[in-house]
């Protein structure tokens, strides 16, 4: 049940990290409608297959558009919005599983193209839906559903990922810092290009990472969430990528390049150069 | 007495100038006012391999490419080889003499060696092999040389500084050929004088066809990924797909190209992606998204031969269950399967028409045979070209997309109507749900929306008849010209023949369905179509083919007899 559709039948879990992620988006569309004073209407949520994809119904307030596709397909989706109709704001909501394993293929050509969207994806390192299934960031020999033996394959590094790929913008966050998130997303959704904000969004029924993210004074755990300092230079990707050799999870803006134009730009150049066809002559060159 | 139809077979090696030849000769013809068609069959390799192109040269139109050769020009032994049992026992075998020659006497068929590289070389222009061979076939059939040499003429006037000297050397290349025939005193009788159709024509091929009327439909968005034989619509649409507000993109892969061409359509654009075979699999997914959806896409599928690569460069109609049922769950996909070139374009207006009218996928149904057929087709009158809009939703916000269980207004992203366009089963508002009446109201909603593609056109002749013959798609020339020979000997038969085949035009499914038996020729292992037609309770069988190439006309018309029990 949603606030919007006493029908819709879809629940999270107490506690689910995705809460947080959804909280967010609502306020960093809400103060986008503001800033931009464009409607709601002018949003467009793609989500991806898994238990953060319902996200989209789930959304309080105003009601944003919204794709609730294919499971892995999101970007291709948002790809295709966004070029169809550049005008429109287009956000990307996917699990780790949705993003990272099927749709894994879809990153690099849109980190290519600089595909102008804001991808805010939610890790929480398991299939929350399909009841608790590894995924490509559960940690090498962890115990799930499909891996009752230990998973015989390394994590992932997505944030590494993202940057050898050369995603525009990369911010990483955790779900539960739901200001700094919204902040993210709007940094995010300004960006000229293609911008993907990774979010530790913990999954409280079968992999409950809030203890380790945020630490535990008494039980003498250690954070592993940390602050990227304010004198990092985010456009300077080697800094980057030595943000993400520190390990742990970094929480703030890890690269921005501000410089690069995006896919739309590009797009709009071309077709100012080529002269457009008319179809009366492009007949006549088949004449016999 | 002269004669009204020519079929010649150009055969030899990729880059030899076979299809130079084959379509040269075809398109100086066309300007002359004959009626021509080529078929084309490459290797899949991008130099050298067996290639062969047959151009059929009529004063009459052509409905097939032809079963025998009047004409075969043997580029090299192989393709001799290969080629010389399909020469008919009164036509001539034209050979490259500088390659190979002939020690075989035991074929009562003449032939005739020249050697078309050497004589190409002795005008200065050793690229002009293939005017060598145009010039000699022009004599071979009493075709004036005058018609060549101003084809070649406004070929080269390109506005360069040696355009002169281009035409002079290809003009004398012609000659060579034309002497090399005279000297040996060879020929095939006299081709009757042309006369050219009062209304304008282009010369165009099935994939340039569909392509022309995606822009003449007013498409927004193209996105597609290489494969054979759908690249050239791509090639196509990226070169002319240009201006304000219009997109065309080279993929990653089909399932971006299908999904992506979702998203521009639900953003309220006129949307195609082509592909064939293999990468039509890979759309099952997202053309079952597009139908839940109820978001306006073409996919343009050009059939080639087999399952998984299968055969890339040969034809079949092995596409057709898969068309209309390519994914899981209950659908039903619209199905437009053009018979010729010039349905080809028709087909792609009618398609995105049909897309933006019933807001759902449609599958155009093309086939190699097609999309590299040459032929001169009526030029469309543009003016007469009716085109269909979806119908869009311009209130205000708190609409219900999916209430109710026909067609609604689509809401356009960016004005008020958001709304979640869902996969997932889902409520009028395209929220998920799993509720039985739900799924009830939505499946019928979907298959409801179909009704409105039902009243198409079709082609019903000769009905009084107990029997009709009822081909689909590109088997629909060759079996017209078998048709023809059977009317023409008395058979009593008739025709029915639409490119609609899902939703089927309702008055055509009520007639066949009154008729005691349809032959349906096609060219697939299970007989597809027939399968189809007896699902629907019309006694329906098929001739059958699946050699990866073209039906013969003979071959039609004696399994039409067989199943008519005249033999």
């Amino acid at each position: 049940m949603s606030v919007n559709n006493p029908e819709y039948d879809f629940k999270w879990c107490p506690g689910c990290g995705d809460f947080g992620v959804r909280r967010a988006l609502e306020k960093s569309l809400t103060d986008r409608k503001i800033a931009t004073e464009l409607p709601m209407e002018n949003n467009v949520v793609v989500a991806g297959i898994g238990c953060s994809g319902n996200l989209v119904h789930l959304l309080e307030g105003d009601r944003p558009y919204g794709f609730h596709g294919v499971h892995g397909r999101s970007l291709p989706a948002a790809m295709g919005i966004k070029m169809g109709s550049p005008d429109l704001n287009v956000i990307v909501v996917a699990g780790d599983g949705d993003f990272l394993s099927i749709g894994m293929e879809h990153i690099a050509p849109q980190a290519a193209r600089n595909l102008n969207v804001t991808a805010v994806i939610m890790d929480n390192a398991v299939y929350g839906l399909t009841k608790g299934q590894s995924s490509p960031t559960s940690e090498f020999d962890m115990i799930t559903s499909s891996t009752p033996y230990g998973k015989q394959e390394e994590k992932i590094n997505p944030l590494k990922l993202y940057l050898e790929y050369g995603v525009s913008f990369v911010a990483s966050m955790m779900s539960s810092k739901i200001k700094d998130l919204a902040n993210l997303i709007n940094i995010g959704m300004d960006h000229k290009g293609f911008s993907i904000v990774h979010v530790q969004s913990p999954c409280t029924t079968y992999n409950d990472t809030y203890q380790l993210l945020k630490g535990n004074k008494k039980l003498g755990i250690a954070p592993i969430a940390w602050e990227i300092p304010e004198a990092h230079d985010k456009s300077d990707i080697n800094a980057a990528h030595d943000i993400v050799d520190k390990g742990g999870v970094p929480l703030g803006i890890l690269f921005e390049d501000k410089l690069r134009a995006s896919f739309d730009e590009n797009i709009n150049k071309l077709n100012e150069k080529v002269k457009p066809r008319n179809l009366d002559k492009v007949i006549e060159s088949f004449s016999i | 007495m002269k004669k009204n139809d020519f079929v010649m077979r150009f055969a030899g090696e990729g880059g030899q100038g076979v299809v130079t030849s084959a379509e040269g000769f075809a398109q100086a013809a066309a300007q002359e006012g004959y009626h021509i068609q080529t078929f084309a069959t490459f290797p899949s390799q991008i130099m050298g391999g067996p290639t062969w192109t047959q151009t059929r040269i009529s004063t009459n139109e052509v409905l097939s490419s032809g079963d025998e050769l009047d004409v075969l020009v043997a580029f090299n032994e192989e393709a001799y080889m290969t080629h010389k049992d399909a020469v008919k026992k009164d036509g001539v075998i034209i050979f490259n003499s500088g390659d190979f020659n002939i020690d075989d006497d035991s074929s009562s068929i003449k032939a005739l060696g020249i050697p078309f590289d050497e004589l190409a070389k002795s005008t200065g222009n050793t690229r002009a092999a293939n005017m060598v061979v145009m010039g000699a076939l022009a004599d071979l059939v009493n075709m004036p040389q005058s018609i060549l040499e101003s084809f070649v003429t406004n070929k080269f006037t390109r506005g360069r500084p040696n355009d002169a000297e281009i035409i002079s050397s290809n003009i004398e290349a012609l000659s060579l050929g034309k002497l090399e025939i005279e000297k040996n005193n060879f020929h095939l009788g006299e081709l009757a004088a042309s006369t050219p159709p009062k209304y304008e024509q282009i010369l165009i091929n099935g994939n340039a066809a569909i392509s022309v009327g995606a822009l003449a439909a007013e498409l927004d968005v193209f996105i597609g990924y290489p494969i054979s034989p759908a690249t050239p619509i791509l090639l196509w649409m990226e070169q002319r797909l240009i201006g304000n507000g219009k997109f065309v993109h080279q993929s990653s892969s089909e399932i971006e190209s299908i999904i992506a061409i979702i998203g521009a359509g639900y953003s309220g654009k006129k949307a195609m992606t082509s592909t064939a075979g293999p990468g039509f699999s890979l759309m099952s997914e997202g053309i079952g998204l597009a139908w839940m959806t109820e978001i306006p896409i073409v996919v343009v599928n050009v059939q080639r031969g087999g399952p998984a690569t299968g055969l890339p460069t040969k034809t079949e109609q092995s596409d057709l269950y898969a068309s209309i049922y390519p994914a899981h769950g209950d659908v039903s996909i619209p199905v437009i399967a053009p018979g010729t070139v010039e349905e080809c374009f028709y087909a792609s207006i009618k398609a995105i028409n049909w897309a933006e009218r019933y807001q759902g996928p449609v599958v155009l149904l093309s086939e190699h045979a097609l999309a590299e057929r040459q032929t001169n087709i009526p030029k469309p009158d543009i003016k007469k070209i009716k085109i269909e809009n979806r119908l869009t939703y311009t209130g205000e916000n708190g609409y219900k997309r999916y209430e109710g269980e026909k067609l609604s207004p689509m809401p356009i992203p960016g004005k008020p109507g958001s709304y979640v366009a869902n996969g997932s089963e889902h409520d009028d508002w395209g929220d998920t749900t799993h509720l039985p009446q739900r799924h009830i109201e939505m499946t019928n909603r979907r298959f409801n929306k179909l009704k409105l593609l039902e009243n198409e056109e079709y082609e019903s002749i000769n009905n009084h008849n107990e029997i009709s013959i009822m081909p689909w798609g590109g088997s629909k020339g060759p079996v017209q010209e078998a048709y023809k020979n059977l009317i023409e000997e008395g058979v009593e038969i008739g025709w029915f023949y639409t490119m609609f085949l899902n939703p089927l035009p309702k008055k055509l499914l009520d007639e066949l369905k009154e008729k005691k038996l349809i032959i349906v020729p096609e060219l697939n292992y299970r007989g597809q179509w027939s399968s189809i037609l007896r699902s629907y309770g019309i006694n329906a069988k098929s001739i059958t083919q699946y050699t990866g190439l073209p039906f013969k006309v003979n071959y039609l018309i004696e399994q039409i007899k067989k199943n008519i029990n005249l033999e």
